[in-house]
């Protein structure tokens, strides 16, 4: 039998077949992908599925080509997405740039295992979270959702999809092996209940007039238009001006570099998603992310029933980092604590903006963080 | 002094992107004149210019892609390949072709070419081997010749270059030729025939590169390696596949031609039908 793209309903569903899902759901038609644990049955899930919808499913040679085929496909107007984990992330990033320099929409699901190198290919690890923020070589600022269970991998793929179209940004979806292979229940609404951001499109200028790469509106986000149109556009990972021709002078270099960046800080309250929980009166904040947000969820409930004020901070969005709401949660504790299954990365992104101690609960991946090793940080930061 | 001839129309105008000139290309360089058969060819199949995108990677070659008055893509180095096949793919009712170097091409690009011919994707590349990296300065590339002097090669270049008709014809591609920037009818021609063909096509053009590769190989002029082309190529009629190597030693021939003209089966995504 051939389904459509919302599989509307209550589903008992793996964590990457509901990313799998989620993005059919927000209307993709292309996936380029190589296998790699613990993604691969985002791949398998979408060559079975995207042929029943007309979209199309590509198994390429590598990384490097999946995640340049992706871009070709947003360049002739599809909504395309790649999945992968540590080793093929890296080798992605070069691309990742090209797709931040062209302003080409994309999602890029990376399903983080134990690393580096190949490290634990079947085991989960949170290490790339640093990697997703300055992997690719330049400045830059893009946006990434980090799931905590296979319902909110679909409800983030369909949102990374919605973030990259309105913001002519690649989109990064920070999935870990522990919900990647999870399976809970995703219920999956009806088709007319999902929303659709769109991709911004000219306003009827004259075709010869337009300017693929000027920031008209004060989003700074240029409308984007697609191989075929009509246009006849030039696009480049070479610096360029607002007609996408190459300028190599330092000006047109700073002016494009800062729209790139500041697109993502002055849209910054549209990218934030943030879970809050017993913001009142904490002495302790506990922030985390992923499938480890679970047990340090669990870890501060079990403080609070031993009578520590303890509050939590759940980053959805991991990038942009949601300063401002750190630090009002942070305003009046004594201490904040990040557990993450790295040996300390997002820890430093705290440390910056808090002026109390930050304790960090680390191990190096290849098993979820139990809440334990939480609990007792809070107990002794309390 | 010849005085210049002035015109106020180009039959190119249309396809060239004159607020682009003066190009990159050093003088004696043979990629222009190969974009000239490109841009020749898509005006004499009488196409909506709408309906072609050239895609392009790193390199002097690479340049073709802004240039031309077409959507074009400027892509990352070697991933010229897989951006086009996403795009083709996206958009299949588009003419998409590869304009990039051998470099580009075969070197860093080499995995995604042979299993775009493998796939049989429906692409027409074209690739001006000029036997060395150009835009860095002439180091040594996948096609250099044995012996040849380049600046990462300057006891001579102690390995073998890739045979790409070889290469491709193995991998699968459908329509496979070589020529040189001498032979403007022929790459007009295979170019309007691969655009036509279903499958993946490859063109290989020669093109002399006086300033990268001539200079040290005693070939300081484009017309000196322009005369080493007509002296020295054959029509292979006949010539097997693992003799279609390029030799600059002696007076060894360099074959062009018409090497690979099949039907296999081009890539077609998974469609499935409609059910009731």
């Amino acid at each position: 039998m051939r389904r459509g793209p919302v599989l509307t309903g209550s589903h008992f569903m793996h964590g990457d077949h509901a990313c799998a899902e989620g993005a059919l759901a927000a209307g993709c038609t292309f996936f380029g992908g190589y296998p790699i644990t613990p993604s691969t049955e985002i791949a398998e899930r979408l060559a079975e599925r995207l042929p029943e919808v007309g979209g199309v499913f590509m198994q390429m040679e590598d990384e490097m080509a999946s995640i340049a085929a992706v871009l070709g496909a947003s360049a002739a107007g599809a909504r395309a997405m790649t999945a992968t984990s540590g080793p093929g992330f890296s080798l992605m990033m070069e691309n990742l740039g090209l797709g931040i320099m062209m302003e080409l929409p994309c999602v890029i699901v990376d399903v983080q295992r134990g690393s580096p190198s190949t490290g634990l290919p079947t085991l989960p690890g949170q290490s790339d979270i640093m990697q997703a923020r300055w992997g690719s070589h330049g400045d830059y600022r893009l946006a990434a959702y980090s799931p905590w269970s296979p319902q909110e991998i679909f409800d983030l793929t369909v949102h990374a999809f919605n973030v990259a179209d309105r913001f002519r940004l690649p989109v990064l979806l920070m999935a870990d092996e522990v919900v990647g292979h999870m399976v809970e229940r995703v219920v999956i609404p009806e088709a007319d209940a999902l929303i659709y951001w769109g991709r911004k499109r000219p306003n009827g200028n004259s075709k010869e007039a337009f300017l693929p790469f000027a920031a008209v509106d004060m989003d700074l986000v240029p409308p984007i238009v697609h191989a075929g149109e009509g246009y006849r556009l030039h696009y480049t990972g070479l610096t360029h001006d607002e007609k996408g021709y190459p300028d190599m002078s330092p000006e047109a270099h700073q002016r494009l570099v800062s729209r790139l960046v500041d697109k993502v800080v002055v849209n910054q309250e549209m990218l934030f998603k943030t879970e809050t929980y017993y913001p009142d009166s904490a002495r302790v904040l506990v922030v985390s992310f992923g499938s480890t947000a679970r047990s340090a969820l669990r870890a501060v409930r079990e403080a609070r029933e031993e009578g520590i004020p303890a509050s939590f901070l759940r980053l959805i969005s991991v990038w942009p980092f949601p300063v401002d709401t750190l630090r009002e949660l942070a305003a009046n504790v004594d201490a904040v604590i990040v557990p993450e299954m790295n040996l300390g990365q997002l820890i430093t992104e705290v440390e910056r903006y808090v002026c109390v101690p930050v304790i960090g609960v680390n191990h190096a991946g290849g098993e979820m963080m139990a809440p334990e090793p939480i609990l007792e940080a809070i107990r002794e930061a309390a | 002094m010849v005085a210049p001839i002035l015109v106020d129309e180009h039959p190119l105008d249309n396809l060239i992107r004159a607020d682009r000139m003066p190009h990159i290309w050093c003088p004696g360089c043979g990629i222009g004149v190969v974009m000239r058969c490109y841009a020749h060819a898509i005006l004499a199949r009488g196409d909506e210019l709408d309906q072609h995108v050239v895609v392009s990677g790193i390199g002097c070659s690479g340049r073709v892609a802004g240039y031309m008055n077409l959507d074009s893509y400027h892509t990352t180095h070697g991933r010229a390949i897989p951006f086009a096949t996403g795009l083709k793919l996206a958009n299949p009712d588009l003419h998409v072709t590869v304009f990039s170097g051998d470099g580009d091409l075969a070197a860093i690009g080499g995995n995604h070419l042979i299993h775009a011919a493998r796939r049989n994707i429906d692409l027409t590349v074209i690739c001006t081997n000029n036997f060395n990296y150009g835009m860095t300065g002439g180091q040594a590339g996948p096609t250099t010749p044995l012996d040849a002097y380049t600046s990462t090669t300057p006891y001579g270049c102690p390995e073998l270059p890739f045979n790409l008709a070889h290469l491709l014809y193995a991998a699968g591609a459908n329509f496979v030729s070589r020529w040189t920037s001498l032979h403007v009818r022929q790459v007009k021609a295979d170019i309007m025939y691969a655009l036509e063909k279903p499958g993946f096509s490859f063109i290989e053009v020669l093109v002399p590169c006086p300033i990268g590769f001539g200079r040290s190989n005693q070939l300081p002029n484009a017309i000196d390696e322009i005369e080493l082309y007509r002296e020295r190529c054959q029509l292979a009629d006949g010539v097997e596949f693992d003799q279609l190597g390029i030799d600059l030693h002696g007076d060894q021939p360099i074959y062009v031609g018409r090497f690979v003209d099949r039907s296999l089966p081009p890539f077609t995504p998974i469609c499935l039908e409609e059910t009731a």
